[in-house]
């Protein structure tokens, strides 16, 4: 699967109360998420974002709390891909149980917001068509794989994997 | 011959049913608990029915704590709580406090004795590495994963590798578990220590309090990691007495067992410390940031809200006023704190200086109630985050501290050490 599209990007430990603060935690429907993803990183954010824009951020992206809000805001926003240089640990696991890709790469260094960045997602390639330079990402742990093959966390378990 | 061992890594070879584990592997284990809160549980219990779910895999292991936007704060998160409270009374959770009986999830049940002792535990909250203290493997998850644990009582875990903190030395006058986690995190960065356990070790562990080693171990995510384990030793085992209401299981580490490194803390002459905005990780002596002018103190939360954190912000607060600029919320995490605080007249100390004394919430420290901020404003709070607008508006600052500094900064008004409360009196001769 190749995603094509237009970034933004942001810091470095973007955290979870930034990509949805708390006070909108009163819901877990993600279409009222989506409204106010990343708001706290950046308050434009959720009006200029459209379906199939790519995140890109730093290191240690969805530090602090364990909120599954923040892949579905960002899912639901219609965020395609995220690409950071890591990932705080939970976020990571979770963005895999939601079905949000996201890839760990060091593309922030070099991109500006409006780059556009094509991903595949199978390979790990990634490309800023706008620069014209080349990134490779690091690769999804078998395991992980594995869950994805399965179509998630609770089809891996249904399949009997637990 | 197995191995040899962490503790993290016997909890999840004894759980996994193998003899032996090593960092990188990935497990299936048994959990002994899973819970979640008013905020992660509805999802979780939207994926167990979305998947077929029909009956939780134990009701003596499915715990739910309705703490965060409780008592309800508007009609959504009404909403939100009472799917909680649906949920356990159709699955009969032998687990589950409402109103008058629920606290701060973290603080509540390790004091319940729900959690013991080499337990394996996940919450669909990012502080359930909490439980560490008590000598447990507990670490954060997402509403999804607990959904699959509500299922089927297990979980995959990857074995993470582990840092070793060792404390030695003298422990000042002051000078807390608060103070000694946020050293840390400021050495590890706030990535430091990602997809790794903590070991948190040392003379000067030995003789912290239960409550000081609950604090340490809570604060283990801020530095990324997984957990953040205290080896049990006689302090364990006399909280656990009369308390733990399943045979607690006390693992140490093999003296041979493998650490990534070892990061040694000395903390003779060491000061209290903040974290200013708007990383944890961002730590300095409170000296180095004394005129730092407050809004607002918070004394509560699963970092700091039990009695011994509330007796030390009383010891400071006896007899003085909290400066009419900074509006000082004290907040037991839990009944049983409340109640006690309540007999040791500490309420009496509490409202007489000027503060005000809440139940039992998470509340304002994730910027969900009770004591948000305004735009441009101040606090000083025994919580556990500073990022970005945490505690409300996105322009509004938080500096993490224990509780004493939280009080003596409550009085002065802005950032102060303990000391300098204590020191006013002194220079006028003043005993206390």
């Amino acid at each position: 699967m190749i995603i094509t599209g237009k970034l933004y990007k942001f810091g470095d430990d973007v955290n979870t109360d930034e990509i949805i603060p708390a006070r909108y935690l009163n819901t877990s429907d993600p279409k009222e998420l989506a409204a106010h993803v990343m708001e706290d990183a950046d308050a434009k954010f959720p009006s200029l974002v459209k379906p199939g824009d790519i995140i890109v951020a730093g290191k240690n992206f969805g530090c602090g709390s364990s909120r599954e809000h923040a892949p579905l805001a960002i899912k639901a926003a219609g965020v395609a891909c995220v690409v950071a240089e890591s990932y705080a640990r939970i976020f990571y696991r979770n963005a895999f149980n939601i079905g949000l890709t996201i890839m760990e790469s060091a593309v922030a260094a070099d991109a500006a917001t409006g780059h556009v960045l094509e991903v595949d997602a199978a390979t790990g390639k990634i490309v800023n068509v706008t620069l014209g330079k080349e990134y490779a990402s690091k690769p999804i742990p078998p395991f992980m794989q594995e869950l994805i093959a399965a179509g998630g966390l609770m089809e891996y378990v249904r399949k009997g994997g637990f | 011959m197995p191995r040899p061992m962490t503790i993290g890594e016997k909890i999840l070879a004894r759980a996994s049913g193998t003899k032996s584990v090593s960092p990188g592997d990935i497990v299936l284990a048994k959990l002994d608990l899973c819970l979640g809160n008013d905020i992660t549980a509805p999802l979780a219990i939207q994926a167990f029915r979305d998947n077929g779910g029909k009956k939780v895999f134990d009701r003596k292991r499915v715990a739910l704590v309705p703490d965060h936007f409780t008592p309800n704060k508007d009609i959504k998160s009404a909403e939100q709580a009472k799917i909680l409270r649906d949920f356990a009374r159709e699955q009969k959770l032998l687990y589950y406090w409402d109103q008058g009986e629920c606290g701060v999830e973290h603080a509540l049940l390790p004091e319940q004795g729900v959690v013991v002792p080499g337990d394996l535990v996940i919450g669909a909250d990012s502080h359930t590495c909490t439980y560490g203290a008590l000598g447990a493997f507990s670490t954060g998850v997402g509403s999804t994963d607990l959904g699959a644990a509500m299922l089927t009582g297990k979980a995959w875990f990857k074995v993470p590798p582990t840092i070793k903190l060792v404390f030695k030395g003298r422990l000042p006058k002051d000078v807390t578990g608060k103070d000694l986690i946020l050293l840390a995190i400021g050495r590890l960065g706030v990535e430091g220590a990602n997809y790794r356990a903590l070991e948190i070790t040392g003379p000067v562990i030995g003789k912290l309090s239960m409550e000081g080693r609950l604090t340490m171990a809570n604060m283990a995510i801020e530095a990324g990691a997984k957990t953040g384990i205290v080896p049990p030793d006689a302090v364990t085992r006399a909280f656990e007495e009369g308390r733990a209401q399943r045979p607690p299981r006390y693992y140490e580490s093999d003296p041979e067992a493998e650490y990534e490194r070892v990061e040694t803390f000395d903390v003779t002459g060491m000061e209290p410390v903040v974290a200013k905005p708007n990383l944890p990780s961002n730590v300095v002596p409170v000296s180095k940031a004394r005129n730092v002018a407050l809004d607002q103190a918070i004394i509560g939360s699963c970092t700091n809200g039990r009695i011994e954190d509330l007796r030390e912000a009383a010891k400071l607060l006896k007899g003085r006023k909290v400066s009419p600029r900074c509006r000082t919320i004290v907040i037991p995490a839990t009944p049983l704190v409340w109640k006690q605080a309540m007999k040791e007249g500490l309420f009496d100390i509490f409202i007489d200086a000027g503060c005000i004394v809440s139940p039992p919430t998470c509340g304002p420290c994730l910027g969900g109630h009770m004591g948000i901020l305004a735009k441009g404003e101040r606090a000083v709070a025994t919580t556990n985050r500073n990022f970005t607008g945490r505690m409300g508006h996105v322009e509004s600052e938080v500096y993490l501290a224990s509780a004493g500094v939280a009080a003596a900064s409550a009085i002065k008004g802005r950032l102060a050490l303990p000391a300098e409360v204590r020191g006013a009196d002194w220079a006028k001769g003043v005993r206390r």
